[in-house]
């Protein structure tokens, strides 16, 4: 049975762009009696920028992290596919006995290097069977859509398959919703360059929307808020370079488990999204 | 007394370059026992031998010591120069003064003096050598051939027609192997089957050939010049001494499966001949989906629920009465004296690679899939269609090295035959239809065999294949259309095809079953499960294992002349050793004392060649060596409790002497 206390660790996007998915992982992991206890004091996990700047840089922030679940003597979940990868490289890397002194040294205090760090979809995952369905999603098609940072390389991140991946398609499916088979679910969406380089960002996340409607998916699920930003907050601009209509609500999985467990949209923070899901919803009778 | 003469070899300057050989033929001469020395520039040459030969005469030698390069290299050589003499072959010791001293030393006094020991060491084994005598042992002129591929059947034909009897044992219904599933061959264009069927004939009707089809090599003891083989015969359930292959059954038969000749893109029926050419040209029964034996089961295991129907079509249409449907499996005792393994190779499996759908698209296709799509005896007659809706492919994709030159997949070798059967495809395609347009992802062209790089060139120039060099990242679906995503290596770029059939270009990878098969036979196999020859460049169809040979795409991915030429190379090795009326055993064996054995039998567990039988007396059972067997390893004689077990030519006096020869 998966454990029911986790020290959890939410990074920087779930206190701001993506308060939803923080809200909708907390109101769901409540229900069903799983605790999250935020760690103290939490910094930045070192994200797109540290690796690119300072190998030891990217473990030791990450470090910081496990050291403080270490502390609490818990499983540390992670709800960010970006902050899961970083502490899972970070976990490997200080596999190495001389790394891992040397990065106890910068951050101050014992590091043990024995936590266990997991997705928060993995964890729902493995309640599948279990969830109280208020609303079963009779009807919604949904792609779900898993980014490239939860699942490559695989032999690091050790979470499902690279090139078709199934855990959030088996969790969307025991919501009573259809998840929909498509080769696109790692593709990439542009990742850290909508700042730098947007017209990147627009030609990969329209392929995906693209895919995703001429399927006749209903919505995209997510698990990374840099994905659900790119896709979600692009939109606009994509239909306007392709003149294609692309336009599909981008939902994180947490938001559809709670709204199949009957909370509100509301609760969900549904309305947090650019591309309004709620005439989808309604128009289906899930909201 | 011995009387040893120690013979220096300069090799040239290979040894004299760093050991000072006068100073060793000095030492030499103070040795016991020793009571000649002299030295040779090349031992090994007609003088050379020639000088040691008339030494040993003219000084009545009786021992004789060469130092020289390794035992490895010319031990037989000179024993045979030692026998020349009329000396025992066996009283000869060699020093290895080359790969053991000069050439892992540099110039110096240390090296001249490791030489000196390495010689005294030799002295001092050799004064306490007796002679040794080989035995002869009887040999069945009888080959076992494994396998009915075009190696296998090369190798049966080759041995049947040198007069030798072969038994051809084959685990499918009919012979062929994959040769058969083959469309047409590189880089002539043959009709692979045209080619193939007569020699198919030829086992079948050949008089030195039984032909045993359906059947698995199940066990096999003995040794050179005589195994025992127990082979199972899966029951048909069709008699086929009464059988005639009018084929009323199996046009009857209503119970249809996927046809595992046509890589499952087409259909046979529950009795069925693999294809048309098959032989023998009789059916067997697939019991796992024969609607009949289906219901005996259901009857026999008592299920509850509605009985499946009691068929029995093809027996009441049968004209000879054919059908037997209490035919059982059998196991049956072959006598040979030597073994052909040639078990062929599998097509790999390429639902390992997700990125190109992990079979979950059906108009992504394999090379053989292809293969039977284009053959005019294939599942669509030869019209070449797309799986899923039957319409005719205009852009073909090829994407090479599936299963090759991958690391991520656990095989890092190439397959060899792929480069060239994509270049085949692409140039039928076009013949296929004018208008098919062909791109051909790749990492190098590998086209070295006779004609294979102009039959490479004519894929691109007249068939008008397009070749890019990178590998496909992804394949989707996007309609009716496959888009494929890859790289232009040489471009710089990434590319994206929309095409309507994809063909992997899958690899060969070693027959199911290969190394439970080598480990029956006691022969290597090497951590892809390919089978390992004796030598990679001078043994190639030979094992460490005397009297098996090996031939064909077993070893490692082999084309079609390759495998016909091992297959012949097999038969040839196989009719030499049958050339002779008894064998000649190496009498360097272990030899266990029976007064001394305790008959525990830890020597038979450790015996990694079988080598160890029991033997009954009056009064109790003990060890004895079966000298066919025994390689010499010495495992025995290390585990041997009592101290019962010696091997000749490494006696614990002999082996002690040497030691303190060292410790002096």
């Amino acid at each position: 049975m998966t454990p029911r206390v986790y020290a959890y660790y939410p990074g920087c996007t779930l206190h701001s762009t993506a308060k939803e998915y923080d809200v909708s992982a907390r109101l769901v992991c409540q229900s069903l009696g799983i605790e999250l206890r935020e760690l103290k004091d939490w910094t930045c996990c070192g994200a797109s920028s540290a690796h690119s700047t300072s190998d030891l840089l990217s473990i030791a922030l990450p470090a910081r992290e496990l050291q403080a679940a270490e502390e609490m003597g818990l499983p540390l979940a992670v709800a960010c596919a970006m902050c899961f990868s970083r502490l899972k490289f970070a976990i490997h890397e200080l596999n190495d006995q001389a790394t891992l002194g040397l990065v106890s040294d910068i951050i101050g205090g014992e590091l043990r290097n024995t936590i266990e760090v997991v997705h928060l979809l993995k964890v729902l995952e493995e309640e599948k069977e279990d969830l109280p369905l208020k609303r079963p999603l009779t009807g919604l098609k949904v792609a779900c859509y898993y980014g490239c940072l939860l699942v490559r390389p695989r032999d690091i991140l050790d979470f499902d398959d690279e090139e078709n991946p199934q855990i959030m398609d088996h969790l969307i499916e025991a919501l009573g919703a259809q998840s929909i088979d498509w080769g696109f679910k790692t593709e990439c969406c542009g990742a850290s360059l909508p700042l730098t380089r947007k017209d990147i960002v627009l030609t990969l996340s329209h392929r995906i929307l693209h895919q995703a409607k001429q399927l006749g998916a209903d919505c995209l699920a997510v698990a990374c808020p840099m994905c659900h930003s790119n896709l979600d907050t692009t939109q606009r601009e994509i239909e306007a370079k392709y003149k294609d209509g692309v336009g599909l609500p981008i939902l994180y999985f947490t938001q559809l488990v709670g709204l199949a467990m009957g909370f509100s949209p509301k609760q969900l923070l549904l309305n947090k999204h650019l591309t309004d899901p709620l005439p989808m919803l309604k128009e289906k009778e899930l909201a | 007394m011995a009387r040893i003469g120690v013979f220096i070899c300069h090799c040239g300057t290979n040894i004299a370059g760093t050991v000072n050989i006068a100073e060793v033929l000095e030492a030499a001469k103070q040795m016991p026992n020793v009571a000649f020395v002299d030295d040779n520039k090349y031992s090994c040459s007609e003088p050379g031998q020639a000088s040691i030969r008339d030494a040993i005469v003219a000084n009545r030698l009786d021992r004789v010591v060469i130092g020289s390069c390794s035992p490895r290299m010319h031990e037989n050589t000179f024993r045979r120069t030692v026998a020349s003499a009329g000396l025992n072959p066996y009283l000869l010791e060699i020093a290895n003064l080359r790969e053991h001293c000069s050439w892992v030393h540099g110039d110096g006094k240390e090296t001249t003096d490791k030489a000196i020991e390495l010689v005294r060491k030799a002295v001092n084994k050799a004064t306490h050598y007796e002679a040794l005598f080989p035995k002869q042992i009887g040999l069945t002129k009888r080959a076992l051939v494994i396998g009915g591929g075009i190696a296998g059947i090369q190798a049966a034909l080759d041995i049947a027609n040198s007069g030798y009897e072969v038994v051809l044992v084959e685990r499918e219904p009919s012979i062929g192997g994959r040769m058969a599933q083959l469309d047409k061959t590189f880089p002539t264009l043959d009709c692979s089957a045209c080619i193939l069927a007569p020699k198919m004939v030829d086992v079948g009707q050949h008089p030195n050939i039984t032909l045993l089809t359906y059947s698995e090599v199940q066990k096999v003891t003995g040794y050179v010049g005589n195994f025992e083989v127990e082979i199972l015969q899966k029951a048909k359930k069709v008699d086929h001494k009464t059988c005639t292959g009018c084929g009323t059954c199996w046009q009857k038969c209503p119970e249809k499966v996927p046809s595992e000749f046509e890589v499952e893109m087409g259909e046979r029926t529950a009795i069925y001949i693999p294809f048309a050419q098959a032989v023998p040209p009789k059916p067997v029964i697939d019991v796992d989906n024969c609607r009949y034996t289906k219901y005996l089961r259901f009857v026999e295991e008592g299920k509850e629920g509605k009985k499946p129907p009691q068929c029995r079509i093809c027996e009441r249409l049968c004209p000879t009465g054919a059908i037997d449907w209490e035919q059982q499996d059998q196991v049956i005792t072959e006598r040979v004296g030597a073994i052909v393994v040639a078990i062929g190779y599998q097509t790999f499996d390429p639902s390992a690679y997700g990125e190109y759908g992990g079979g979950r698209y059906p108009d992504v296709v394999t090379g053989l899939e292809l293969e039977r799509l284009m053959c005019a005896s294939g599942p669509t007659e030869g019209e070449v269609v797309r799986p899923s809706d039957g319409a005719h492919p205009k852009t073909v994709v090829f994407a090479s090295c599936v299963g090759s030159r991958d690391d991520r997949m656990g095989r890092s070798y190439c397959s060899k035959v792929c480069c060239m059967y994509m270049a085949k495809h692409a140039i039928m395609l076009k013949e296929h239809d004018p208008e098919v347009q062909c791109y051909i992802f790749y990492i190098d062209i590998r086209a070295g065999g006779k004609d294979f790089e102009e039959f490479a060139r004519r894929a691109q120039e007249e068939a008008g294949a397009i070749y890019l060099r990178g590998r496909i990242s992804k394949i989707y679906e996007d309609g009716k259309k496959l888009i494929v995503c890859g790289e232009d290596s040489l471009m710089g770029r990434p590319v994206e095809i929309a095409a309507d059939l994809v063909v992997l270009a899958t690899g060969m990878v070693p027959s199911d079953g290969a190394a439970e098969l080598a480990r029956t036979l006691n022969i290597s196999y090497d951590s892809n499960n390919f089978l390992i020859e004796a030598h990679v460049k001078l043994r190639p169809v030979e094992t460490q294992t005397d009297g098996i040979f090996l031939a064909g795409a077993c070893i490692g991915p082999r084309d079609i002349p390759e495998s016909v030429a091992q297959g012949s190379a097999a038969a040839a090795k196989l009719a030499t050793l049958f050339s002779q009326d008894t064998l000649i055993t190496d009498p360097l064996t272990a030899v266990v004392d029976a007064a001394w054995c305790v008959g525990c039998f830890l020597c038979q567990e450790v015996c990694p060649f079988n080598a160890i039988d029991s033997l009954v007396t009056d009064t109790r059972t003990v060890a004895v060596v079966n000298e066919g067997l025994c390689k010499g390893c010495g495992l025995c004689v290390a585990d041997c409790r009592g101290g019962a077990i010696k091997l000749r030519g490494f006696s614990d006096q002999q082996l002690l002497a040497e030691v303190s020869a060292l410790w002096r």
